[in-house]
């Protein structure tokens, strides 16, 4: 199986170092002919809206956004959980996603640098508990579609609890950086548990 | 559940998540707003780019507290902010308005020929200049998160963000071809902590992000840089001192992603109108060559 990271701006580096440590053979892929010969996909940390940007200015935004409604397994952290919500907040105007996880999400919502933490959580299926989350201008969950299957939450500065990890089929997401802690349980989770049941349902 | 704030992770991890991106000068939210637009990875708010500073002269210090909180207002990426070296307080005065990176610069205008800020006391993450490896190394044992190359700022001739990056570059090369005994010697040689210098020479790398800054003018300039094994980079005086600065800035962003494909960086080059006029540093006197300041 061949997983690429989307290579256009951000922490790639640290998830393509992630994917060899759980055994998998990743390339970093950037240019459509290199998308359309991947057979998983990473979205990585960074800013949503440059991604965003390189991803429509070097036309290969449509292409992502189709392969992930066609069932290309995806994960994306921070950053690539945004690119992946169908609906965001706080967005700039025009910012665009690739879509394809029913989810509403909030950038910048746990605040601003100062106000980036770590903390212990419990994601379910990933055991065993817990697993060290680094949220970075992190985003959370402000609303979940029917068929998204919540995989963590977390408490924010509003005293609600909002989903920080989500599953939906083939597309997980994460409002944290497992890619900075050398704890590669949810890159496994990805390759084992989201990539296997793809290749199951083709 | 316990959260912890500032931890070396997130300061560091943050500027992880500016790889592969440009960070530019903008002295307001309108030219925030066009950095933005342009693909910008982040902004550095400051109240004159480094070659208005150089033209103007005067002691250059940190930006109106209203001014970075309107820049901030205006767009939703990181903001960062200048303090001078060594002025702690400039530098608690950024953290209260919650800037996302303090970069202690050599830009403005040195408030201690000693010392630098200790900035383990802080919950922001720094970014700092250097020149070689042993100065990126003082600045990391120190509690800099990111380093960037110093160049020379405000100068739009990008030779000394190339002799910079190549000697940091060259230095961290050879670390990795020495036996361990030799690099007690080499610690004592760049006056950098031994632990950084053995962690260095370990990974072949630097523990922390490395962008590159100073006199990076062009798409090509921006290409050049990321070869030269820049994680990144800042623009100061290249964008808003040249002729059309949405496009050269989205010209920078394009050649920063694909600095390693002669012909998008063609494409991106053409038609941008005047870049900044610049100045030779080669003509600069040594005194006012701002990558001297910091020790």
């Amino acid at each position: 199986m061949k997983v690429g990271v989307l290579a256009l701006q951000g922490d790639v580096r640290e998830h393509v170092l992630a994917l060899q440590e759980c055994g998998a053979d990743p390339v970093i892929v950037r240019r459509s002919a290199e998308i359309a010969a991947i057979d998983a996909l990473i979205l990585p940390g960074g800013e949503s809206t440059t991604i965003a940007l390189l991803a429509q200015v070097f036309d290969v935004f449509e292409l992502i956004r189709d392969r992930i409604r066609d069932g290309l397994p995806v994960y994306g952290s921070c950053a690539g959980m945004i690119l992946l919500a169908d609906r965001v907040l706080d967005a700039v105007d025009g910012q665009r996603t690739f879509g394809g996880l029913d989810i509403t999400v909030r950038r910048n919502a746990f605040g601003r640098q100062v106000d980036s933490f770590e903390s212990d959580l419990s994601v379910k299926g990933v055991t065993p508990a817990p697993l060290k989350a680094v949220f970075i201008r992190a985003p959370w969950v402000e609303q979940v579609g029917q068929g998204v299957e919540v995989l963590a939450s977390i408490q924010g500065s509003d005293g609600r609890e909002h989903p920080v990890a989500v599953r939906q089929g083939t597309i997980l997401a994460t409002s944290f950086h497992p890619e900075l802690t050398g704890d590669h349980r949810i890159h496994r989770y990805f390759l084992e548990q989201v990539c296997r049941s793809a290749t199951r349902i083709k | 559940m316990a959260e912890t704030t500032g931890t070396g992770r997130v300061k560091r991890g943050m500027a992880e998540m500016l790889k592969g991106g440009v960070i530019m000068d903008v002295v307001n939210a309108e030219q925030a707003k066009i950095a933005q637009d342009a693909g910008a990875v982040a902004v550095m708010a400051l109240e004159r780019v480094p070659a208005d500073i150089r033209a103007q002269g005067g002691v250059a210090r940190m930006s109106d507290p209203d001014m970075i909180e309107k820049i901030k207002a205006a767009v939703s990426i990181p903001v960062m902010a200048k303090a001078r070296i060594g002025h702690f307080v400039e530098a608690q005065i950024l953290q209260s308005l919650g800037v996302d990176y303090i970069d202690e610069s050599e830009v403005l205008t040195p408030a201690d020929y000693k010392n630098h800020i200790n900035k383990w006391n802080f919950t922001v993450p720094f970014v700092c200049g250097a020149t070689n490896l042993g100065e990126a190394l003082r600045r990391i044992n120190e509690g800099a998160a990111m380093i960037r190359s110093k160049g020379e700022a405000g100068t739009g001739d990008v030779s000394n963000a190339v002799t910079h990056m190549r000697e940091i570059g060259g230095e961290i090369r050879r670390l990795t071809s020495m036996r361990e005994d030799e690099l007690y010697v080499a610690a004592k040689e760049m006056q950098a902590p031994f632990e950084l210098v053995k962690e260095v020479a370990q990974n072949g790398k630097l523990p922390v992000v490395l962008f590159t800054a100073g006199g990076i003018a062009t798409p090509a300039d921006a290409a050049m840089m990321m070869h030269m094994g820049a994680d990144g980079v800042f623009i100061g005086s290249g964008i808003f001192k040249s002729g059309d600065p949405a496009r050269r800035a989205a010209a920078c962003v394009k050649a920063t992603t694909f600095f390693d494909d002669p012909k998008i960086i063609a494409d991106a080059s053409r038609g941008l109108g005047d870049a900044m006029v610049g100045i030779n540093v080669a003509d600069i006197p040594v005194p006012h060559r701002l990558a001297d300041r910091g020790w």
